[in-house]
């Protein structure tokens, strides 16, 4: 019988500790998927944030790092610096880079580092119990939100993509969303070409996700879908917010 | 022997340099030496001064208290470091920018219009030579000829031009000097 | 090779070049502005990597991804850096990267002054961040010292895969003194094994750099791994240097720079008849504790001499165990005691002041 589907050698066994619904684990299959495609098993380093996805060390079945929260980028940083031919990838929340990691992350980027961020945006704090984040939508409900995010004294959702585009050593900033299979598969799309810039030699490049909480939202799975679409696209359209690469692939063609 | 030495006077007039000579020189003859400056908010555009041990023993310490020579190049100087000169030592002023005069007599004091020389010897900008001429004249422990070895050392080829002119002001000051003691 | 002139920030970082370090990763502040600077020439000149960081946190952060991924790399700072690096040196002395860190201690606390302090002897002593580490710290009173003992710290950090601390002040920083970089014998050093440098699948196992241990007793056998090396390294690596103690009545204690006005009090004080030594921890951690008791057996006092309130004094004291008094004279806002008033001191101790 023919094989239709493999899992990748580039995840472990090792089960999943994400919440029903929840599309980390989605995620985490992309990036593995694009690292084996692209042959690039034996030199990939990857380093895990502080969030939900902390024990991604123990998924990716390559080298690993934990950083400390928001750090990521300036781990990245110093391993893509002294090991220049390794594929360094970020893989990092919404709490962990648009909060804390703030300044890591946007000067990752304006010195242009030749490392990949996976930014997992949700709307909310999830392995600490559901607290607002940075991108947290105004009324959106959350454990430190409890009468919905006030725009008064809570400020209004940080756009990540679209900050970082107005970084000019940013190479490529692209938000996908993991709501449905046609986004799954773009998502799949710029994280390959993220990492082919890298590799390429080009530049800082993220790919912001947006990824759903049914556990902090409040939601089923497929409620939380819905709630995605409807909620959050609004505030973050999807798309590429730069990109210095395709006007040279244009040029090609 | 241990020879401590304060050289002092605002930015831009040369002082850290001509303490670093000082010291190369003596590292230059064996000796054991310490430079050490004052990097306080003041090296922007304000005064400068750095303390000097060249010594036959090891450098206990780099701080220098008190001083078996002060060289001051402008009027703060003075007011600040002439306290900090042993009894018997030396006190060095550039006349050409301090209109007081120092208030002890239990130090020597040589006056050096180090300015004027310095322009006669072809710049200004070699007053702190004329300086170091002097100090050598009254102190001796660092050869002339070594200081114009580790002048040559500092200024490299680019500026190896400068040298005569620098060991003029250097026997300017020296003469300078020896008309006082 | 000839002896050169040189800053001991300047030496601190050819040093660290000869020592093989491959990175840099630092962020200016004043008394240390000689080290990125230096770096910033000198490291690309032989292939490393330098790289002014964002913040201190940054570049801590940095110097974990290229320890973690086997490189000799290396930071810089002063005090309120120090202070931010902690989070990352927390991390990095539970992930056990080897790297070296040099403080070249300013006053404080706060903001303070750019002016030497010995304040931060606490902070290196006891780990600095949170949790239950060490750092090995090592207080230079030369030049000639500083650049020796960066050398040796990149050796001992790979040797127990433990951050080590180059605790130097403003004066060490500045200062120019005559400086020659010996050639030095090979040390057989472990295989970083461990570092994260792009798995084959099959020649070691997979490389995780990770400081997390959700579960009790896995973190409990982690802490015990670390209590066990720093018990091995208290055993073999404490360094202190004795100064005319043989027929000494009294001693001063005291570390760095301040080491060197102490020699020079002793000189001092035996002209006038006073029977002083010195005992000079070069180790700060591992504290030469058996120094210490040992001496106190055979004097009358002690008198601990810092610039701060007082902070190895307790350790003196610790090691002492009440045997003889022991006094303490400090000095703050980078004011540098003089030797005459040190001598004052035992002056007073001597006549039991």
């Amino acid at each position: 019988m023919a094989k239709v589907f493999e899992k990748t050698k580039m995840l472990t066994d090792v089960p999943f500790h994400y919440c029903p619904g929840c599309t980390h684990g989605i995620v985490h299959r992309l990036v593995a998927e694009c690292i084996e495609e692209l042959g690039m098993q034996d030199k990939t380093i990857g380093v895990a944030p502080v969030g939900c996805a902390v024990f991604a060390y123990n998924y990716f079945n390559c080298d690993m790092m934990e950083a400390a929260h928001g750090r990521a980028p300036a781990v990245a940083t110093g391993i893509k610096r002294v090991s220049p031919e390794s594929l360094v990838f970020t893989y990092q929340g919404d709490g962990d880079l648009a909060s804390i990691g703030m300044a890591e992350i946007v000067h990752a980027a304006a010195r242009s580092e030749k490392i990949t961020t996976i930014f997992i945006n949700n709307a909310i704090y999830g392995m600490t119990g559901g607290q607002m984040a940075p991108t947290t939508l105004v009324g959106q409900v959350t454990t430190t939100s409890p009468l919905g995010r006030n725009e008064e004294t809570q400020g209004r959702p940080v756009n990540v993509a679209e900050m970082l585009a107005t970084i000019n050593g940013a190479y490529y900033v692209e938000r996908t969303s993991s709501h449905d299979v046609p986004n799954i598969i773009k998502t799949k799309k710029a994280i390959k070409k993220a990492f082919q810039y890298q590799m390429e030699g080009r530049g800082f490049s993220l790919v912001e996700v947006l990824s759903t909480c049914p556990t902090n939202w409040g939601l089923s799975p497929v409620e939380s879908m819905g709630w995605l679409k409807e909620n959050m696209i609004p505030q973050y359209p999807l798309g590429v917010t730069k990109d210095l690469g395709a006007a040279k692939e244009g040029d090609a063609v | 022997m241990t020879e401590q030495i304060i050289v002092a006077g605002f930015g831009g007039q040369g002082v850290l340099l001509a303490g670093q000579i000082l010291a190369y020189a003596g590292m230059e003859e064996g000796k054991n030496v310490s430079w050490f400056p004052s990097y306080g908010p003041e090296m922007r555009g304000g005064t400068a001064n750095c303390n000097v041990v060249i010594s036959s023993d090891e450098v206990a310490s780099p701080v220098v208290v008190d001083a078996d020579c002060a060289i001051v190049m402008n009027k703060a100087s003075l007011m600040q470091f002439e306290k900090n000169v042993k009894p018997g030592g030396y006190l060095i002023v550039n006349t050409d920018l301090v209109d007081i005069k120092p208030t002890r007599d239990d130090i020597k004091v040589i006056d050096i219009a180090a300015n004027k020389i310095a322009e006669s010897a072809g710049s200004i900008k070699a007053a702190n030579m004329v300086i170091l001429g002097a100090y050598n004249a009254c102190k001796n422990v660092v050869e002339n000829k070594t200081i114009i070895k580790c002048l040559e050392k500092i200024m490299g080829e680019r500026k190896k031009h400068l040298i005569p002119m620098n060991e003029k002001a250097i026997e300017l000051g020296k003469e300078a000097a020896l008309a006082q003691l | 090779m000839a002896k050169e002139l040189m800053k001991g920030n300047e030496a601190i970082a050819e040093a660290a070049v000869k020592a093989g370090c491959k990175a840099f990763f630092g962020y200016p502040i004043t008394p240390q502005n000689q080290i990125p600077e230096y770096m910033s020439r000198r490291m690309p000149q032989i292939g490393g990597a330098f790289v002014q960081a964002e913040s201190e946190v940054a570049a801590i952060n940095m110097v974990y991804g290229a320890a973690g991924a086997g490189a000799r790399v290396m930071t810089s700072s002063s005090s309120p850096g120090i202070s931010l690096k902690q989070e990352g040196i927390s991390y990095i002395a539970c992930a056990e990267l080897p790297c070296v860190i040099v403080n070249i201690v300013r006053s404080g606390p706060g903001l303070g002054g750019i002016l030497p302090s010995q304040g931060d002897y606490f902070q290196a002593t006891r780990g600095g961040g949170h949790g239950d580490y060490r750092l090995i710290v090592l207080a230079p009173a030369s030049v000639q010292e500083a650049a020796d003992l960066v050398m040796d710290g990149f050796d001992l950090a790979d040797k127990y895969r433990i951050p080590v601390m180059v605790l130097g002040d403003g004066m060490i920083g500045q200062m120019m003194e005559p400086v020659e970089f010996q050639e030095r014998p090979a040390v057989e050093l472990p295989e970083k094994d461990w570092a994260a440098t792009g798995w084959d699948g099959k020649s070691r196992d997979r490389a995780i750099v990770n400081s997390l241990y959700i579960e009790a007793d896995v973190m409990s056998e982690v802490n015990k791994k670390l209590k066990a090396k720093y018990d091995e390294i208290e055993k073999n690596e404490v360094r202190v240097q004795n100064f005319m103690t043989d027929d000494a009545d009294y001693v001063i204690v005291a570390f760095g720079t301040i080491a060197r006005i102490a020699k020079n009090a002793v000189l001092k004080a035996r002209e006038q008849g006073i029977k002083v030594g010195l005992v000079r921890p070069i180790t700060l951690w591992p504290f030469p504790a058996d120094a210490v008791d040992k001496i106190s057996r055979q004097v009358k006092g002690m008198l601990v001499v810092e610039m701060n309130q007082g902070q190895m004094l307790e350790d003196v004291r610790l090691a002492s165990e009440g045997r003889v008094p022991v006094a303490f004279y400090g000095t703050t806002g980078g004011i540098i005691p003089a030797p005459d008033d040190i001598v004052a001191e035992l002056v007073k101790m001597k006549e039991g002041k």
